[in-house]
């Protein structure tokens, strides 16, 4: 049922809210008087060298890939984990190849060196 | 009271939808316009467990809000200049734009006006994950398991064409 999911909405709302509620407070609290050493960005310590914004190394992109073919090999496990009591072994088994097929793509990342860093 | 209050929360989420994805194509930073975007798929979820489309719901949310986004992000940090004043986001293709999407709205409108909308009469049994999970187990079994050899598939794909430079 929809209306199961109020508390979950209302958990939003306060969540929101009060996140919104606490900037607002030290905005109103705390004092503000910027100076250009104050704005520069924070880089441990050092004087920093360039801008905040840089460009990312390709590698990480393969990472997101690997992960996102994962996250959906997930979301199958979950309807099954729900009907496996009364599925039973037959639906261990299916699960079970449905791994296997993907662990085979794991170790094919993994002996490619893909998920190494180098 | 039920249906009210669910059709007041059916507006807030499709303000929700329809702002932040008008706050995505108009913003001048693109990093931004993908935190945008993540409120647009969440706000989306929320409709989906409005229609009682739970295991739905779900997958919105660890697919498109967790996975997409995050390689959507990792798509704009490898980007150079990412936030430089001199880039302008928009293209030159305005008013090819302008008749593409206008085309669409009217042929989508006329669609949506002459489909007789037929209601169920019948209510939504038990919960949606549980049908789903059956069939995916029993009639569905072999898609099922070919969805497996789909993302095997795409993972060999992206590693040799990652692999290439």
């Amino acid at each position: 049922m929809p209306s199961d999911y109020a508390f979950v909405g209302l958990f939003l709302v306060f969540g929101v809210a009060f996140v919104l509620f606490v900037f607002l407070l030290s905005k109103l609290i705390a004092p503000y008087k910027p100076n250009p050493v104050k704005k520069e960005n924070y880089e441990c310590g050092e004087v920093p060298i360039g801008q905040g914004w840089v460009q990312f190394n390709v590698r990480y992109y393969l990472f997101a890939i690997i992960f996102v073919i994962f996250d959906v090999e997930v979301v199958f496990l979950f309807p099954w984990a729900v009907v496996y009591k009364s599925l039973g072994f037959f639906a261990f088994i299916e699960m079970l190849i449905f791994i296997a097929i993907l662990i085979f793509g794991l170790v094919y990342v993994w002996r490619k060196g893909a998920l190494k860093w180098v | 009271m039920e249906n009210g209050t669910q059709t007041a929360v059916f507006y807030i989420l499709s303000g929700l939808i329809v702002g932040s994805a008008f706050m995505v194509v108009s913003l001048k930073n693109i990093f931004h316009s993908a935190l945008f975007l993540v409120l647009c798929f969440f706000s989306v979820a929320g409709i989906y467990i409005l229609l009682s489309a739970e295991f739905v719901a779900a997958v919105q949310v660890l697919i498109y809000v967790g996975a997409i986004t995050v390689l959507l992000i990792f798509a704009i940090m490898l980007t150079a200049q990412l936030y430089s004043p001199s880039i302008r986001q928009s293209n030159e293709q305005v008013i090819p734009g302008i008749i593409i999407v206008g085309t669409l709205l009217i042929v989508t409108l006329s669609v949506l006006r002459r489909t007789s909308w037929r209601i169920s009469t019948q209510g939504i049994e038990g919960q949606s994950t549980v049908s789903i999970g059956k069939s995916l187990l029993t009639t569905y079994v072999l898609p099922f398991e070919v969805v497996s050899l789909v993302l095997i598939a795409a993972l060999i794909g992206a590693i040799i064409i990652a692999r290439r430079e």
